[in-house]
C-alpha cells in the first residue's frame, strides 16, 4: 500500500551564517590573497555563492528569495566581508538592485526579473558614481531625454562595482531637473564596458567605467517613480547598502583581530611575546569593543529595516559611520602589530587595510556622515 | 480623522526639525534643509501611518511638499484601507 503525502514542501532555509562562516573560511580564506592580486573574484566562488542562495535571500519565496530578515543579512554580509571584501561588495550591489526591483517594480517588472537575480543570473550593478561625481550626486553626468513613448540614455558612470560581470545596470539618471532610475541590460546597444584595475582597495571587485550613448529604452526601464528616484530608489537602496557595507566592515574588524590574536601569541618581544605589551593590548581592546558595538548598530538598522521604520535611514547612518572607521582603524592597527609581516603583497592584514579605506568612502564618505548625523542631535535629545 | 492626520504629520516634520514654525501649506521642500534621506523617512511614515505602499503614480515630490499635500496623499491611498501603524 502506498500512501500520498500532500503537505506543502518546506519552504527553502534561509541561509544560515554559521554555514557561511565555514565556506568563509574554507573556501575564500585560503586563496583571497591570489585572487585579490589577480583582481577577480573566481567563477567557481561565485557559483558556490548562487549555491548558498546568497545573492538576494531577502527576495520572498515567491520571487526566488527565502525571506530572510535584514538582521540576519547583516550576520552574512559581516561573515563573506571576514573574508573578502570585493566578493561582499558584489553581493552589496547585487542586493540594492534586487531589493529596489521588488521595492519600485512593477508587477512585470518583478515577475521577469526577480526570479533570476534571486539565483545572481544576471549579476546586477548599481551604477550611480560618475566620472566627477564622487558622493554629490547632483552632478551626475547622465541624462535621458524622451523619445515617442520611452527614452534614449546617454552618459558616463564610473567606478561600478562588479561593471566587468553585471548584465543588468540599474543606472540613475537626470531627466530635465529631476533623477529617474532605468533598467539597462548590459548588453543594450551603445552600452560600453571598461575594466578599472589597480584600485586601492576592494581590487576584486571587477570595477568598470560605463559610457551610454543614445542607448534606446523602454518605457518598461524605469524603476519606480519618474523623476523622483533620488527620494525613493536612490536613496532606500544606499541605506540597503550602508547597512551592508557598516556589516562587511565588521567583518574585516573581525578579521584583523583573528589575525592579530594569532600573531601577538606567539610572536617573541623582549622577554615575552606582543599580546604583553601594554600598547598593544590597547589595540586589541579596541578592535574587541568596536566590533561589538558595530555589530550591534547594524542589527539596529537591520530591525529598523525589517519593521520599514523611518528609523532606518539614520540608523543606517550611524552604523556604516561607526563600523567603516572602526574597521579603519583596526586595519591600521593590525599593519602596525604585523610590521613588516604586513606589509607584503600577499599579506592579509595590508589587504584589510586597503579595503577598510574603501570602506570609510563608498555609500557616503565619512565625511559627509560626519556632517550629516548631526542634523539629528534634536530627535536624539527628545523623550 | 483628518486633523489626526495632520497632526501626525506635522508632529513627525517638526520632531525632525524643531526650530520650523511649520503652516501647513507650507512648501518644505521650498525651505532649504530637506534632503533626499528625509524625503525618503516621510514616504516611510506616511506607508507606516497608512500600512500600505505609497503608488508608484503618487509618489511625486508635490503630493509630500506639504502638511495639506500629505494628508491628501493619505487620505487618497488610505481610502478604504485601516491604518495598522502610526
Amino acid at each position: 500500500m502506498t500512501t500520498t503525502d500532500t503537505r506543502e514542501p518546506a519552504p527553502p532555509a534561509p541561509p544560515d551564517p554559521t554555514r557561511v562562516r565555514e565556506f568563509v573560511d574554507t573556501e575564500i580564506r585560503p586563496r583571497v590573497e591570489e585572487y585579490d592580486e589577480d583582481e577577480r573574484v573566481p567563477d567557481d566562488l561565485l557559483r558556490r555563492v548562487t549555491e548558498l542562495g546568497l545573492w538576494a535571500p531577502f527576495l520572498p519565496e515567491e520571487h526566488g528569495g527565502t525571506g530572510t530578515d535584514m538582521v540576519t543579512l547583516a550576520r552574512l554580509h559581516e561573515e563573506v566581508g571576514r573574508g573578502c571584501s570585493s566578493l561582499r561588495s558584489l553581493l552589496t550591489v547585487h542586493g540594492m538592485v534586487s531589493w529596489s526591483v521588488w521595492r519600485w517594480g512593477d508587477q512585470d517588472q518583478r515577475d521577469r526579473l526577480l526570479p533570476g537575480l534571486a539565483a545572481g543570473r544576471p549579476l546586477a550593478a548599481f551604477c550611480l558614481t560618475g566620472p566627477e561625481g564622487g558622493s554629490d550626486t547632483s552632478v551626475a553626468a547622465t541624462s535621458a531625454e524622451p523619445d515617442g513613448g520611452g527614452w534614449v540614455l546617454t552618459g558616463h558612470k564610473k567606478w561600478i562595482t562588479g561593471g566587468q560581470l553585471a548584465g543588468l545596470f540599474l543606472v540613475f539618471a537626470r531627466t530635465g531637473k529631476a533623477m529617474t532610475a532605468f533598467l539597462v541590460p548590459a548588453d543594450a546597444p551603445g552600452v560600453t564596458v571598461r575594466p578599472l584595475s589597480g584600485i586601492l582597495g576592494t581590487r576584486a571587485s571587477m570595477l568598470a567605467d560605463i559610457r551610454f550613448d543614445q542607448v534606446r529604452l523602454g518605457p518598461d526601464a524605469v524603476l519606480g517613480p519618474p523623476g523622483w528616484a533620488a527620494a525613493t530608489v536612490m536613496t532606500s537602496a544606499l541605506d540597503l547598502g550602508r547597512l551592508s557595507v557598516a556589516s562587511g566592515s565588521v567583518g574585516i574588524i573581525g578579521a584583523a583581530l583573528e589575525a592579530c590574536a594569532e600573531v601577538t601569541a606567539t610572536r617573541p618581544s623582549g622577554d615575552g611575546v606582543l599580546a604583553d605589551r601594554q600598547l598593544v593590548r590597547r589595540m586589541l581592546s579596541d578592535m574587541i569593543t568596536n566590533r561589538r558595538a558595530a555589530r550591534l548598530l547594524c542589527a539596529e538598522a537591520g530591525r529598523l529595516r525589517d519593521t520599514d521604520d523611518p528609523g532606518v535611514v539614520t540608523a543606517s547612518w550611524v552604523a556604516k559611520y561607526f563600523a567603516a572607521t572602526a574597521a579603519a582603524r583596526a586595519a591600521s592597527d593590525a599593519v602596525q602589530i604585523h610590521g613588516a609581516l604586513g606589509c607584503g603583497p600577499r599579506s592579509p592584514v595590508a589587504r584589510l587595510y586597503r579595503d577598510a579605506k574603501v570602506m570609510e568612502i563608498i555609500e557616503g564618505s565619512t565625511e559627509l556622515q560626519q556632517t550629516a548625523i548631526a542634523d539629528h542631535a534634536h530627535r536624539e535629545v527628545t523623550p | 480623522m483628518s486633523q489626526d492626520v495632520r497632526a501626525e504629520i506635522r508632529q513627525f516634520i517638526t520632531g525632525r526639525f524643531p526650530q520650523l514654525t511649520l503652516d501647513d501649506d507650507q512648501d518644505i521642500f521650498a525651505l532649504g534643509f530637506v534632503n533626499s534621506l528625509f524625503a525618503m523617512e516621510l514616504v516611510m511614515f506616511v506607508e507606516q501611518r497608512l500600512g500600505v505602499r505609497v503608488p508608484n503614480d503618487e509618489l511625486r515630490r508635490e503630493n509630500f511638499s506639504s502638511v495639506t499635500a500629505i494628508a491628501a496623499l493619505v487620505e487618497r491611498v488610505g481610502t478604504g484601507t485601516e491604518a495598522t501603524a502610526g
